[in-house]
């Protein structure tokens, strides 16, 4: 199949319509409104439902109800939107409901600014809302993969009935890129969900709820779900090693960062510095059995790369496990950093691991 | 690998010269990226776009020193001037600019991109004339390219279509 030039945030509807999003729930936030735009349109026209809510607020609910009955649906929005959703997503997260929530992050804290950042890390990546509970997150760094992570998104969702988050920048939002779609799935392909509230019609009665009043039938549901993370954890961590096999410093990033943390990584090489880079394309679960190898490796330094005061750095600092120094560098307030900025940082970051070796 | 950075006013058609570069390159099979610079813009604010066409597949979208500059009107030009890359290129619309780099190290043409345009049939095609002028200079995709992505673009408008690729022929002449 040929490719097209779509918008990021074309893209990401383009993938959740072909893998089976029949109701979208939206409430417009720059940079993101493209996505109930394009949805609005395309929706009817595939037997959908679109529907602009009155707040974000309503939008995730809607999505808990839908998803509830059990159509794959979706929801999008930016930072501070998402942050409204919060509550939603924590009841859909215990209720264990299948869906995706997409947000294309803006520059915060606040009501912030509209340009990239990657600020919104912990709150997606830790649970974000209240209780004990994690989404799985996808982090795209180019216009395709924003429409095949979205569609398998779905896919993950439904297998794990554990929401799942896309997590971009707002670049991820704006760039246009060639993009080749996949077909159309067939709604009977998309296995029966045998939890979903969908109508008695002589079947059992099920019940979705997400308050769980007695402590002796909470504690083992917190449990089951947990035992539902590690069960994520083996099986889905994903990460991008960009010729990091001999590399000293070994930067990482995701999204729109990544790539630029690629040129620059192109860039240290031909100026003889072994560079290398980690793109974790899963945030949740973080890929530390990337970084792990590197550590054991040749790597003598990682930097961490963001477009926030150093939130992913954790983690990666869990799995390179104190092995290896790991320093930070990140740009805020919709800034993005400049490769000539992160060619010095990264060997900065070089200099001071070999001073303290 | 050609790095192009599109700028001027909001509604000279800088953005949608971008997206038409973008999808030339695609139609020959290249990798390409078009990014817009999406601030809190509005009418008659400036606006600008970044596009990469490369054989190989593209890292980073941005062009922070890029190979060439369309500049559309003179605050763009005298803002983005001084970004690109040494050797590189700079197109102007001279019509609305002066042509005054404050550097030796680039080639600045003046395309007085307004009244070709006007010449041509309408000055909405300024950005056409600005996309033929940087075509005529790098070659980074083919006319033929260019003429299919219009007839694709302006189906059924034979008319819009005409006045563009004129448009779109003069800028190749003008820096002939």
């Amino acid at each position: 199949m040929s490719k097209i030039l779509l918008h990021g945030t074309e893209a990401i509807c383009e993938g959740a319509m072909r893998n089976g999003c029949r109701a979208f729930f939206g409430y417009p936030i720059t940079p993101q409104n493209e996505v109930p735009e394009y949805m609005s349109v395309q929706m009817p026209k595939i037997g959908g439902v679109f529907v602009q809510a009155e707040s974000e607020v309503a939008a995730i609910n809607m999505v808990y109800g839908a998803a509830g009955a059990g159509i794959r649906a979706m929801t999008s929005s930016s930072s501070p939107g998402v942050s409204l959703k919060q509550e939603g997503i924590s009841y859909i997260a215990c209720a264990r409901i299948p869906c995706v929530i997409v947000n294309i992050m803006r520059a915060g804290p606040g009501l912030g600014g509209i340009l990239p950042a990657q600020g919104d890390y912990f709150q997606a990546t830790k649970g974000g809302g209240h209780g004990d509970y994690h989404l799985i997150v996808l982090a795209p760094s180019t216009a395709q993969e924003a429409c095949d992570f979205t569609y398998r998104a779905f896919d993950l969702s439904d297998k794990y009935r554990v929401p799942a988050m896309i997590l971009a920048d707002g670049m991820i939002g704006q760039i246009m890129e060639p993009v080749e779609l996949p077909p159309m799935r067939d709604l009977k392909d998309i296995p029966e969900k045998q939890w979903a509230t969908s109508g008695h019609y002589g079947k059992e009665r099920r019940i979705l709820n997400s308050l769980i009043i007695k402590p002796e039938e909470l504690e083992p549901h917190v449990n089951e779900l947990q035992r539902t993370y590690d069960e994520i954890y083996a099986n889905e961590r994903k990460a991008e090693c960009y010729k990091t096999e001999d590399a000293e410093i070994v930067l990482t990033a995701y999204g729109t960062i990544a790539r630029i943390c690629k040129s620059v990584v192109d860039e240290l090489r031909m100026q003889g510095v072994k560079a290398g880079c980690i793109r974790p394309i899963t945030l949740y679960p973080f890929p530390d059995d990337a970084y792990a190898k590197c550590a054991a490796g040749a790597a003598k330094a990682f930097l961490s790369v963001e477009l926030s005061l150093g939130q992913m750095v954790e983690d990666v600092k869990l799995a390179v496990n104190g092995k290896k120094p790991v320093y930070f560098y990140g740009r805020t307030g919709g800034n993005v950093p400049e490769e000539a900025e992160i060619i010095e940082a990264a060997k900065n970051a070089l200099k001071k691991a070999e001073a303290v070796q | 690998m050609i790095k192009i950075l599109l700028a001027g006013q909001g509604g000279q058609g800088v953005l949608s010269a971008g997206k038409f570069l973008a999808e030339s390159g695609l139609h020959e099979g290249k990798e390409v990226t078009y990014l817009p610079a999406y601030g809190p813009e509005m009418r008659g604010g400036t606006a600008n776009c970044s596009v990469i066409i490369s054989e190989h597949a593209i890292a980073s979208p941005l062009c922070n020193k890029p190979d060439v500059l369309i500049a559309m009107n003179g605050p763009s030009f005298h803002k983005f001037a001084p970004r690109v890359k040494s050797g590189g290129i700079i197109i102007v619309n001279g019509s609305v600019s002066d042509c005054y780099a404050g550097r030796d190290d680039v080639h600045v043409y003046d395309v007085a991109a307004n009244d070709i345009a006007i010449e041509t049939g309408d000055v909405r095609s300024a950005n056409m004339v600005m996309l033929g002028a940087f075509i005529a200079l790098t070659g980074a995709v083919k006319e033929k390219s260019i003429f299919n992505c219009l007839n694709e673009k302006f189906v059924g408008k034979p008319h819009v279509c005409e006045v563009n690729g004129k448009a779109f022929r003069a800028g190749m002449q003008a820096v002939r």
